[in-house]
């Protein structure tokens, strides 16, 4: 039962709006945690500021025993937190294999003058990226299409490419938010394999989800944002009877 | 550059590589036919390759607009005629001067790039042509209280490049053939070309390349995905600079004359041209932007005078005027027709289909 990430009374503010107000919660080694809640519960502010896009007013979050608040997006990255963007943000114009091998980046070394001599080390590490790229490709089942341009891709594998370019960071939590979103119900359900695959890779999974189905379906615990503040917490089967997490998504029940 | 079909034939390639490096090495020989100037036209020519090179690593390469490039040029020019000239003095040989006029550029290329990182787009190009003036006014109001750049006056009796008992500032000559000045700084400026060439597309098939594509293709996820984007954009203006301030010391020795004058902002948009038309992005399309824009201009030159008095008689609007003419305007045909440049990189491509 060690947290792998530690969040403490996150709050952030955006002029008089509370996006997020004092939310405290654990991520295990190892499991799926879901992050549900209606629109506007603050689920991507919490993601954005996890992944350092946005610093939290006040709290903090540890992860893996370092405090990682108030760092920038790349050193939460190189931390070890990679993330995936509700309105896929890859990179349109290069082909699926450089956006993979772009996510390496963190992981190697070599600088301009490598890149120039082009040495027997960096040679060896350029050939390691490419091969892990296709590697990485193989896995989320696109390696077909790596030199194709990502812009043109289908919806469904820009999706799995972003988890594949992710990936490529070697994270220990992987953050997804909405990876679902605009997929059809049998890509859903090969979405649902890829991540429970991903976990059995022993890579701890954060989900932000709009299908509560697929959230009940994979998650092993989930958090509920309402508002801004955090109305619940716990398994999908304890969050689904609870009344708050209810009259959240259907409203509260007319006084009779 | 599209290698794509040649790589089935190694040979061809290899062979069609040695042939134009022979054609490139004697060039110099035919020019001299033509006449003299026509050297020194080609020496300029390739002085704006390294220029237009160095501005695509930052326009090109990481996608920011920078219209103050020429102040890098200054930096280069300026530093080797203070290191070999008599203004103070001082008469360093040209193979340590380069490189510190090199890293020189690259400092300034750090002092720009540090305070616009968050900018990009229109409000970068607005710093940048700023911090290009600053510069050119700078190099002209620095001759008090102390004297450093002479300034609007300039810098005269540069020493030119000497390798051994080789002066390229004279003619030599060797079994029979005349060897003028210029062609010796042909043949340097086309090895530090090639070496920059190399060096340019390397630095594009490398890891530091991919980073710089990410930020240009998407600031946000590049950071999201571990790029550190602050040095990684530092390092694109240093780079890019570093060749402009090699370029200006070239054509220092190469002038033997320097003054603010010679980096005006129409230098700036010139080169910035250069890469746009060519094809930003892509080393070949920038390379041939390069040429076509420094030797067209020459060309009309020579032509549009002659011409007006066999058709005229007499010289009805001046050689200059009608050359800038034709040149606004095959730019805006190049531009309308070929909105990616002449050679595309096919990154560039998808991202003008798009639209």
């Amino acid at each position: 039962m060690n947290p792998l990430l530690q969040a403490t009374r996150l709050s952030r503010r955006f002029g008089g709006v509370r996006a997020l107000a004092d939310i405290s919660f654990g991520i295990r080694v190892g499991e799926i945690y879901g992050l549900i809640g209606p629109n506007g519960a603050g689920k991507t502010t919490l993601f954005n500021v996890l992944t350092g896009l946005y610093a939290a007013d006040e709290g903090e979050f540890v992860f893996s025993g370092k405090s990682l608040t108030g760092l920038t997006p790349n050193q939460v990255a190189a931390a070890g937190i990679a993330r995936t963007f509700q309105n896929i943000r890859l990179f349109a114009n290069l082909s699926a294999l450089e956006n993979v091998m772009i996510g390496r980046h963190v992981r190697t070394r070599a600088g301009v003058l490598g890149a120039i001599l082009r040495d027997a080390r960096t040679l060896a590490e350029e050939r390691d990226i490419e091969q892990r790229a296709f590697e990485l490709l193989d896995y989320v089942g696109i390696r077909a299409r790596a030199n194709e341009a990502a812009g043109g891709l289908p919806y469904g594998d820009q999706r799995r490419l972003e988890i594949a370019r992710a990936l490529a960071t070697e994270p220990r939590l992987l953050a997804l938010d909405e990876p679902a979103a605009g997929m059809n119900p049998s890509e859903r359900f090969a979405l649902a394999d890829l991540i429970g695959e991903i976990r059995r890779s022993g890579v701890t999974v954060l989900l932000i989800e709009h299908d509560v189905r697929l959230v009940m379906n994979i998650c092993d615990r989930v958090l509920v944002l309402d508002y801004g503040e955090r109305i619940a917490e716990g398994t999908p089967g304890e969050v689904q009877g609870n009344p708050r997490v209810i009259e959240a998504y259907l409203g509260a029940p007319r006084v009779a | 550059m599209n290698l794509a079909g040649w790589k089935r034939h190694p040979a061809a390639l290899r062979a069609g590589l040695v042939l134009l490096a022979v054609a490139l090495v004697l060039l110099p020989f035919a020019l001299t036919q033509i006449g003299t100037s026509w050297v020194r036209i080609a020496n300029l020519a390739m002085l704006y390759v390294l220029l237009a090179l160095g501005l695509n690593i930052v326009v090109g390469f990481a996608g920011l607009l920078d219209l103050g490039y020429v102040a890098f040029y200054a930096v280069g020019a300026y530093a080797y005629a203070l290191l070999a000239s008599p203004h103070f003095g001082l008469h360093l040989p040209f193979w340590i001067i380069l490189p510190i006029g090199a890293a020189l550029a690259a400092m300034f290329g750090i002092l720009l790039g540090a305070p616009t990182l968050r900018l990009r787009g229109d409000y970068l190009a607005i710093v940048t042509l700023g911090f290009g003036e600053i510069v050119r006014i700078a190099l002209n109001n620095l001759s008090r209280p102390f004297n450093l750049t002479n300034g609007p006056k300039g810098i005269a009796g540069i020493d030119p490049f000497q390798l051994g008992r080789v002066d390229f500032s004279a003619s030599d000559s060797l079994a029979g053939f005349t060897i003028s000045g210029p062609m010796k700084y042909y043949w340097m400026l086309l090895g530090v070309m090639l070496l920059i060439i190399v060096a340019t597309l390397r630095m594009q098939n490398s890891r530091i390349g991919r980073a710089w594509e990410a930020i240009r293709e998407d600031e946000i996820a590049a950071r999201a995905m571990g790029i550190d984007t602050r040095n990684i954009k530092l390092l694109a203006f240093a780079m890019g600079a570093s060749f402009g301030g090699v370029a200006g010391g070239m054509f220092a020795a190469i002038q033997g004359f320097v003054s603010p004058e010679s980096f005006v902002l129409v230098e700036s948009v010139m080169v910035v041209a250069m890469v746009v038309l060519g094809g930003m992005g892509n080393v070949a399309g920038v390379i041939l932007g390069a040429v076509l824009l420094s030797f067209v201009p020459e060309i009309l030159r020579w032509t549009v005078e002659p011409l007006q008095q066999a058709l005229f008689g007499r010289s009805l609007i001046e050689p200059e005027v009608i050359r800038m003419l034709i040149f606004g305007f095959a730019l805006v045909v190049i531009m309308l027709y070929r909105p990616a440049g002449l050679l595309p990189s096919a990154v560039r491509k998808r991202e003008l289909a798009e639209r």
